[in-house]
């Protein structure tokens, strides 16, 4: 049973995993001359069958993504590598260790697409990553892997890479063809969606670094082989970031559908100084948390889902007994805050007025009505405390600000009316 | 489609926006950031409603949701009620506790639907964010950013409406702010729409700060006087006087909007330099102030002297384009019929004539811009001269994908939406037309683009120093080109509505030819009075003045010295010792040389009717008392009438339903029909049996090494802008304008200073150097205080 994909050839040659050399004698860039040969409906196909769900975070299939995109030309394909959702650190390794990989795919996936212009969007933060992307840019240029008639196949595609500017909302993928068109890095209203009008206006799919770089083996081997890697519904690998307070924290590709005990205990190594688990974050920042009675539940993306929470990007933060459920929520709400566009005034205005209500019961100034003001903050911004959340906001950052304090209130109430001075008594 | 909303089925057109359709239908939907004349954002978020769908209801901004047939929508349901609630509690959050000392107070939407969808109190007990407030971003906007709740709605009137895009969000968040760029301030012709937008007071307007509460203001619908757009506004008063004017949005004119020159161009009516007083010249040689009847009775005695002397054809009368239409006509009347000299003109030798202005076969409404496929704009910078048509035009091209076609000695406003700029230099502009006419050299796709039809043609005189003659040929090509028409524009606000009145030579009451004898006649009947044959036009009249075969000059607001682009001749009619009445608001130029000057009620001041450079007839209406002694010009024709042994009819209304009767074109215009019936957005005059075939050949004079383009800019040294605090400081210096590639030829550097020397005098200015003007021009801006004349040859020297 395969259990590497993406992480192969830079676990077996992690001084130069990145270079084209390697990659060229690792058996890289076969799967686009076989892609080359195939017609883009067959490509499409494939990718249909593989069942592959998008590692961005939101886990559409992406086969039935491309399946959106509308007949207009010129087309555009945009990677997103503007990995932003704190926790998150698993493109980072893909674009730094094997870009080449997200280039084949890239590649391939654009001459399924009809294609002709492609674009990186690096977060400006990755200097090393874009210096390796741009260089193995360069090298595919040289080879002959992109530019004119590429391998002679009449195929032509250029890519552009092109850096963020320091600002995690560019990871919404309208936010990001905004920045990209030289505009503000503000969402966009959907409809119309990128796959009909995106990139100047024009028909335009949005996939994840990781999304992409499973392409090459999924043209190699089949889409088949690819759905037999996994439980239903979270097919293939998955590259997921184990961060907090784990004894062994980085990206680790796994197959999914081991337990969260097998997850952080066995992969992980356990809690650290031999503390106590107290609660996780199963899938980033914007992810509702869990608590050890779900230990024993599989990690797959419907599983997750089912129990209130999401897979997302596939960054797990591990918190033990000492953490200080109000400081670890204000952690994540400030950063929300600071990312906010600023469009729309529920996430604009509530984001930061959430952050200071919680600044006020860390610091031991919070009221008794803090407790249920705090909740209904929230209920404006996400109605009815529903998952999946509803929304009076323009995008789904609002409502992720709201995550981590429906889930210290949901879990750890008492804790958090514990440092309320005088405390709170019941019904207030 | 039918839709269902609150339970009640309503029919509403498809695709159209469902916050419209609810709003037409009777359901107000509160909104922000929602303007119906821009595209919709969906970012304040207040619009919120239900919608139900195969998923249960969604919640969703109604401003950017089209509606569908069979869709069911909630707007008052309690996840919507929260919702607001909860919107208005954010909107408050940050937003600063002013009303008391905020101009928005009692016309804010934010505390309109605070009290209407809002919770009683806020829950906020944090710090609001703070910023320096107000700061001034132009001479004529504050902005007080701790108000601000980032609606983008100025922001997208400036880059979608009037293509000004000088204010912008920076930074993100919580702390978003709107401002400026650096150095770069918000000096826009059209920067007091954002202040009329704003719905709260985070943009506010200097020239009315502080002044007055809404609740104190009382209000009359008029038509702006100060170019022949006839943008609908709202005047706005307290204690007789006029405090500020808003935009009213009328589909086939402004649709809202105003350039700041209206919006804040009316400070001149409580000028301390008004006139209020008659003034007499005496014995001494000044002019001293004396009562009424001593002023009409010496204009009598002196008029009817060179009158029976020397008959009516001495005298002549000039004016009327700055008055109502009933003023005009009262006017006309008094010189044509009860005086009986068919001396008489509104012109002033500064637009492209009464014939194509009365008489273009086809002449095209604004409305017409927006079924275009191709509009030719060949006459003055629309920015400058006639701003809202250029925002008209503007949103032909940039909204409804109309193709433009610019020719223009210079860059102008238009240029960057527009398909084709072809420059040429003053003077050469007949041998240009024939080439482009014939589709020659690079003139090929220009040529072409004007073949698609529907054409609309914009025809004026591109500057002063361009003969009329090139307009008509334009506008004769023009009306070649597939299901055209055309429209000739004048600047002055009422120009063409003066003109329908009859005061131009050829011209009777209502576009009816003044040679013809029958017409003539018929008029006498209903007058009771003579009619006079043609006279003279303007050029006639001062070259008459000049000459001595005038005696006697009548003026109705205007100045001719001044204005008159002819210098040397203007110059020399008043060198001369002709009597000169001049009925007037300020001391200008020409009744400085005056013998009696009569105080006139203006603008907000009298009831009457003007006409727009569609043919369309608007009220323009009385709010405020004149000033001192003024009074309504129609009323001081009538004194003047009488004491010559005849008489006008009557006051403003009488004459307004006289015009009716005897004028053809303005059979359907009445007061009541435009104050109450279907005539509310105006009524175009159309009739009248006067026709115009624009004369097809212009001659190209010869041109020295520089030609003289002699454009307008919008705040010159004009009184009604110099005579108003806020706009006063806007006019610039005269600058002469060079191609760098003349100036280098020349020998000029920017900024040296140099004379400039045309027919009619000469004036020392800087050099400015101007990469998109065509080569061998020189462009100097009319009316800044350098006399130079309106000759095509100019010479530049080192000063």
């Amino acid at each position: 049973m395969t259990d590497r994909i993406l992480t192969t050839r830079m676990e077996a040659h992690p001084a130069d995993s990145h270079t084209m050399s390697r990659y060229e004698a690792t058996g890289g860039y076969t799967a686009l001359r076989k892609a080359l040969g195939m017609k883009p409906e067959e490509i499409v196909a494939e990718v249909k069958a593989s069942n592959l769900r998008g590692r961005g975070g939101a886990g559409f299939p992406t086969g039935v993504k491309w399946g959106f995109l509308a007949p207009a030309r010129p087309r555009y394909l945009v990677i997103n590598a503007d990995e932003s959702e704190p926790g998150t650190f698993k493109d980072r390794q893909l674009l730094e260790r094997d870009p080449h990989q997200m280039i084949e795919g890239a590649i391939i996936s654009a001459f399924a697409l009809a294609v002709n212009h492609a674009f990186v969007f690096i977060r400006g933060e990755y200097s090393r990553s874009a210096r390796r992307v741009q260089q193995a840019v360069d090298e595919a240029y040289a080879v002959g892997y992109l530019g004119r008639d590429i391998l002679g196949s009449g195929f032509a595609l250029d890519v552009t890479v092109h850096l963020g500017a320091g600002a995690y909302i560019c990871g919404e993928e309208t936010a990001m063809l905004n920045a990209l068109e030289g505009k503000r890095g503000e969402p966009r209203i959907k409809p119309p969606f990128p796959a009909v009008a995106g990139l100047y206006a024009k028909p335009t799919i949005v996939n994840n670094v990781e999304t992409i770089s499973n392409i090459p083996w999924i043209i190699t081997n089949g889409g088949a082989a690819y759905d037999a890697i996994g439980p239903e519904g979270s097919r293939g690998t998955r590259l997921l970031s184990l961060s907090g307070h784990v004894v062994k924290p980085g990206n680790y590709e796994i197959v999914m559908g081991m337990s969260w005990r097998d997850l952080i205990y066995g992969v992980g190594g356990g809690i650290r100084s031999g503390k106590g688990l107290k609660c996780w974050i199963p899938g980033g920042a914007s992810a509702p948390w869990f608590t050890p009675e779900v230990l024993d539940e599989p990690v797959t993306l419907d599983d997750i889902a089912r129990l209130g929470s999401m897979a997302g990007s596939g960054a797990v933060v591990v918190m033990d007994e000492t953490t200080n459920v109000v400081a670890a929520a204000l952690s994540i709400v400030r950063f929300f805050a600071h990312e906010s566009c600023g469009q729309c005034t529920p996430c604009r205005e509530g984001t930061t007025w959430l952050q200071r209500i919680l600044e006020r019961v860390l610091a031991g100034r919070g009221r008794p009505a803090d407790l249920d003001l705090l909740l209904d903050v929230c209920d404006n911004i996400s109605p009815g405390l529903r998952w999946p959340p509803a929304m009076t906001t323009i995008c789904p950052l609002g409502p992720s600000a709201v995550s981590p304090i429906t889930s210290i209130m949901q879990h750890f109430r008492d804790e958090v009316a514990a440092m309320i001075p005088g405390g709170v008594t019941a019904g207030v | 489609m039918k839709i269902t909303v609150d339970g009640r089925e309503v029919s509403v057109p498809g695709g159209q926006l469902l916050i419209k359709a609810a709003e037409e239908n009777g359901t107000y939907i509160p909104r922000f950031c929602w303007h119906p004349r821009m595209k919709p954002v969906g970012m304040c978020r207040m619009c919120l409603v239900e919608i139900e769908g195969p998923r249960g209801r969604l919640l969703t901004t109604s401003c950017t949701t089209s509606v569908t047939d069979g869709m069911v929508v909630h707007t008052r349901s309690d996840v919507v009620k929260k919702a607001q609630e909860g919107v208005l509690e954010f909107l408050l959050v940050n937003h600063p506790l002013d009303c008391p000392v905020c101009d928005k107070g009692g016309e804010c939407p934010l505390q309109d639907q605070t009290l209407a969808h809002g919770p009683g109190e806020s829950r906020f007990v944090e710090e609001k964010r703070h910023f320096e407030k107000p700061i001034p971003i132009s001479d004529l906007v504050l902005l007080d950013r701790e108000r601000c709740i980032l609606c983008a709605r100025c922001t997208r009137f400036s880059d979608e409406i009037s293509g000004d895009p000088l204010i912008e969000f920076i930074d993100r968040g919580n702390y978003t702010q709107i401002n400026t760029f650096p150095d770069e301030p918000f000096s826009s012709y059209f920067s007091g729409n954002t202040v009329q937008l704003c719905p709260v007071g985070a943009l506010t307007a200097t020239p009315y700060r502080f002044r007055a509460r809404p609740w104190d203001l009382e209000a009359v619908e008029s038509t702006c006087p100060h170019c022949s757009v006839g943008c609908r506004v709202s005047v706005h008063a307290s204690q007789n006087r006029v405090l500020r004017l808003v935009g009213v949005d009328v589909a086939a004119t402004n649709q809202g909007w105003l350039c700041d020159k209206g919006r804040f161009g009316f400070e001149y009516l409580r000028s301390p330099d008004r006139l209020s007083t008659p003034l007499l010249r005496g014995d001494d040689g000044e002019l001293h102030e004396v009562g009424w009847a001593e002023a009409l009775d010496a204009v009598a005695a002196r008029l009817g002297a060179v009158i029976a002397q020397r008959g009516p054809g001495a005298v002549a009368g000039l004016g009327g384009a700055r008055s109502t239409n009933e003023e005009a006509y009262a006017f006309a009347k008094l010189l044509r019929g009860v005086i009986g000299t068919g001396n008489l003109d509104a012109s002033l030798g500064d637009d492209p004539g009464p014939g194509l202005l009365v008489g273009v076969p086809t002449r095209a409404t604004i409305d017409d811009l927006e079924r275009a496929k191709t509009i030719l704009v060949w006459g003055p910078d629309l920015k400058e001269e006639l701003p809202v048509l250029h925002l008209r035009v503007r949103r032909a091209a940039t909204a409804l994908g109309a193709t433009v076609v610019v020719v223009h000695p210079r860059a102008t406003g238009l240029d960057r939406d527009a398909a084709h700029t072809v420059r040429y230099r003053p003077g050469e502009g007949a041998a240009l037309l024939k080439r482009l006419a014939a589709g020659e050299g690079e003139l090929a796709q220009v040529r072409e683009a004007l073949s698609a039809g529907p054409v609309v043609a914009i025809v004026g005189r591109t500057g002063l120093a361009e003969s009329a003659d090139l307009a008509e040929a334009v506008a004769g090509f023009a009306l070649t080109l597939p299901d055209a028409k055309v429209m000739p524009v004048g600047r002055r606000g009422n120009l063409l509505g003066a003109l329908d009145m009859g005061m131009s030579p050829h011209l009777l009451p209502g576009r009816v030819s003044a040679d013809d004898e029958n017409a003539r006649d018929a008029l006498a009947t209903a007058w009771g009075a003579g009619v006079a044959a043609p006279g003279h036009d303007v050029a006639g009249i001062l070259t008459g003045m000049a000459d001595g075969s005038i005696g006697a000059l009548l003026l109705l607001g205007c100045d001719p010295l001044a204005d008159h682009p002819d210098r040397k001749n203007a110059a020399a009619a008043f060198a001369r010792g002709v009597f000169i009445v001049s009925l007037d608001i300020f001391r200008n130029e020409s009744n400085r040389r005056a013998d009696v000057v009569l105080p006139l009620d203006t603008f907000t001041e009298v009831e009457g009717t003007v006409t727009n450079l569609e043919g369309r007839a608007q009220k323009t209406n009385r709010i405020v008392p004149g000033v001192g002694a003024s009074r309504p010009a129609v009323e001081v024709l009538e004194d003047l009438a009488v004491r010559l042994g005849g008489s006008i009819g009557g006051s403003a209304s009488t004459l307004a339903k006289e015009i009716a009767a005897v004028a053809p074109a303005y059979a359907a215009v009445t007061w009541d029909v435009l104050d109450w019936g279907v005539g509310r957005d105006g009524i175009v005059a159309a009739g009248g049996s006067f026709t115009h075939a624009p004369m097809a050949a212009a001659k190209d004079t010869a041109a020295g090494d520089l030609t003289l383009h002699l454009g307008r800019v919008l705040y010159d040294a004009g009184t009604m802008v110099s005579a108003g605090p806020s706009l006063v400081g806007l006019a610039q210096e005269p600058a002469a304008h060079l191609h760098p590639d003349d100036a280098a030829r020349l020998g000029f550097a920017s900024g040296d200073r140099v004379t400039v020397t045309g027919n009619g005098g000469s004036a020392v200015m800087p050099v400015a150097l101007d990469r998109t003007l065509a080569r061998g021009t020189l462009y100097v801006p009319f009316n800044l205080g350098a006399t130079i004349g309106n000759g095509l040859d100019v010479k530049v020297t080192k000063a």
